[in-house]
């Protein structure tokens, strides 16, 4: 009876077990195969030796370490950014009465928007053309500041832009996480904090903070990898040559080398994929180890 | 501390309709003394936590004043009360130790009232030695039985040594044996410290039992404020009457008329009042079975539990239940003649209630 059960189980499972092992599992392990052939041809699908060549080539390809340079800045300024603004927000939604639904509603809004359409209109406020200097320019020249070109003009203000969008793109749904989650504290810890006398750093700092931790980190956890996977964002905002803008990302230079102008290799995109999960991975085992002593679930 | 409340009330606009407003404390008048353990009783919903949180500061009066000994601290927000209060759902970080949970509220003192680290352990050992939790310091809530996590909630709320100690139903999330014996505890800490305590609650035998005075209140009015065996024996109304009591009273629809009080034909006491339509309330404890006997029920059943007897019986002019409950000594003999049984009635026992606005009537 029971292995008739276990039969049945396995074979309601079987659609989407077919469905993962073409499209997830052999992809997964077929990138690991790639990546260790040497001198792949797309065309003839052969190849000349195995070995670690493809990764020596990727890492010292200085498009692939712009990549990497520009996506570690990426990451790094916005995550941490992006969850404080959040967090800072959901904290002044939580204390307001009046409007509170009208304002989340405004500052979710962006996450039912479509990347690729908020990336032009970016472009559009940001772009300097023969026509317009675009409406920041505009604003930083009544302040008389001189016009910036964050489109074309110098890395600096590139990347400005970038983690500024990347911020606001993110922000929605890290407010919605926290707001819900700063909701489901009970008031009475902090009836009780109350008639304890503790202030509000303290409030905030002792028992705000512990009892959304398990929110915040998978927040952060989540906002990592989402940064280091960063790719559409970017060519929304500086078109599809990434390289020749020195605004490529990991991701970007994965795709390039499959299908861009330099494209055609997928053993070198599959050394760089890896050299991305590695990464991701890295982070993510810090991430957890360091969460096991600030994390507080109940 | 005494606490002395003046003419109190707190109004809220009512949850379910914006227009209508809910009188949820109505024009407290008292002063409860010092040093004594008082029990805050009446149905749910009837403004018993409105008024602990008026006391503690959480919520602030619509008008009147609240005045600790000679200090009136109606505006004063919570922290600067000087009161302690243990939550219902006693409301432990979760996060934190039990040491660090009975520290924080010593950690929260700044400037001069600040104490050194090793003053602080201190303070925290001894209000956990009081409530005897001291050998469980380094666990944290969730490792405890609800009741040790209720004398932490205590031991926190006592560290500060405050004026007053505010409990809000610190009964209602135990189970029975546990509730007995953390109703003993509180008395005894509330003994040891002196500390005047104020507790709500809904269940009238944990009031009855241990409190110094108990204050009955009704949908935001005061009933009845005295010692628990006075407000037992002698309630003003017929609410308080029915309120108290365990089995509860047993209520009938009388009369008065020349000045004895009939229930059907039967003769159950004298008033000295004018004829009219009354409630009679007769305690479970007032029945002596007695051939001669001037009431008359008909005979159910007998129930023994433990050490008491219960007679069962009914009566049809009863409103307050299908039966009449009578508890009499286990070896009472009973007389039982073609199932109507006949009792004598302790007159002290007795209380009839005006028809119309459910006052007793004395005398």
């Amino acid at each position: 009876m029971n292995n008739k059960n276990n039969l049945k189980g396995w074979l309601y499972l079987l659609p989407a077990m077919i469905f993962i092992g073409i499209f997830m599992v052999y992809p997964l392990f077929d990138v690991f195969v790639y990546s260790f052939e040497e001198g792949y041809n797309f065309a003839s699908q052969t190849y000349q030796g195995i070995g670690l060549y493809n990764y020596s080539y990727v890492l010292h390809d200085p498009y692939f370490l712009q990549a990497i340079k520009n996506t570690f800045i990426l990451v790094i300024i916005t995550v941490p950014l992006s969850t404080t603004v959040a967090l800072l927000i959901s904290l002044a939604l939580n204390s307001i009465k009046k409007l509170k639904d009208l304002f989340q509603t405004i500052f979710f809004l962006p996450y039912v928007t479509n990347t690729l359409a908020v990336g032009l209109v970016f472009m559009i406020l940001f772009k300097k053309t023969a026509y317009s200097e675009g409406l920041v320019n505009l604003l930083l020249n009544s302040f008389g500041i001189a016009s910036i070109d964050f489109i074309e003009g110098p890395y600096w203000a590139k990347m400005f832009v970038l983690c500024f969008y990347t911020i606001w793109i993110v922000l929605p749904f890290k407010i919605l996480i926290l707001t819900s989650a700063l909701a489901s504290v009970n008031k009475d810890y902090y009836n009780v904090a109350r008639v304890d006398g503790t202030s509000r750093w303290r409030i905030f700092y002792k028992i705000t903070l512990p009892m959304i931790s398990p929110s915040l980190f998978y927040l952060v956890i989540t906002g990592f990898i989402g940064a280091f996977k960063a790719y559409s964002d970017v060519v929304a905002l500086f078109g599809i040559d990434l390289n020749a803008a020195g605004m490529n990302t990991i991701v970007g230079y994965v795709y390039d080398m499959l299908y861009g102008n330099s494209g055609g290799y997928p053993s070198f995109a599959s050394a760089a994929a890896l050299i991305l999960f590695a990464i991701v991975l890295t982070i993510t085992v810090i991430n957890l180890l360091v969460s096991r002593k600030n994390v507080h679930y109940q | 501390m005494k606490i002395v409340l003046e003419h109190l009330t707190k109004k809220f606009i009512s949850r379910h309709n914006k227009n209508e407003i809910v009188t949820a404390v109505n024009d407290f008048d008292f002063e409860i003394p010092d040093g004594k353990l008082i029990g805050l009783l009446g149905p749910s919903g009837c403004g018993k936590s409105t008024t602990l949180n008026l006391i503690c500061g959480l919520e602030t009066p619509t008008s009147g004043k609240i005045y600790f000994g000679d200090l009136d601290v109606t505006n004063l927000p919570p922290e600067n009360r000087g009161v302690g209060m243990v939550f219902q759902n006693y409301a432990l970080y979760p996060h934190l130790s039990v040491r660090a949970n009975i520290l924080f509220p010593l950690e929260n003192l700044k400037g001069a009232d600040r104490l050194s680290k090793e003053a602080m352990e201190e303070k925290a050992m001894e209000a956990a030695k009081l409530v005897q939790i001291d050998e469980l310091m380094e666990r944290k809530p969730n490792e405890l039985s609800g009741g040790q996590q209720q004398r932490v909630a205590i031991a926190r709320a006592l560290v500060k040594t405050p004026g007053v100690l505010l409990l809000d139903e610190p009964l209602s999330n135990l189970d029975a044996r546990l509730r007995l014996q953390t109703r003993e505890q509180i008395r005894r800490i509330q003994k040891e410290t002196g500390i005047t305590t104020i507790f709500v609650t809904h269940d009238q035998e944990e009031a009855m039992s241990i409190s110094d005075l108990i204050i009955v209140m009704k949908a935001g009015i005061l009933q009845q404020m005295g010692q628990p065996q006075e407000v037992y024996n002698d309630p003003v109304n017929l609410f308080v009457a029915q309120f108290l009591g365990n089995p509860a009273i047993n209520v009938f629809d009388g009369s008065v008329r020349d000045h004895k009080v009939y229930i059907g034909e039967d003769c159950v006491g004298e008033r000295n009042v004018e004829d009219q339509e009354v409630s009679v309330g007769i305690r479970p404890e007032a029945f002596i079975p007695d051939e001669k006997g001037p009431f008359r029920c008909v005979f159910d059943r007998v129930e023994t539990t433990g050490r008491d007897t219960s007679i069962v019986c009914h009566n049809e002019h009863c409103v307050s239940d299908e039966d009449v409950r009578a508890i009499v000594a286990a070896d009472e003999k009973l007389n039982n003649k073609d199932g109507i049984i006949r009792f004598s009635l302790k007159p002290y026992k007795v209380h009839v209630f005006s028809k119309k606005d459910e006052t007793v009537i004395h005398e």
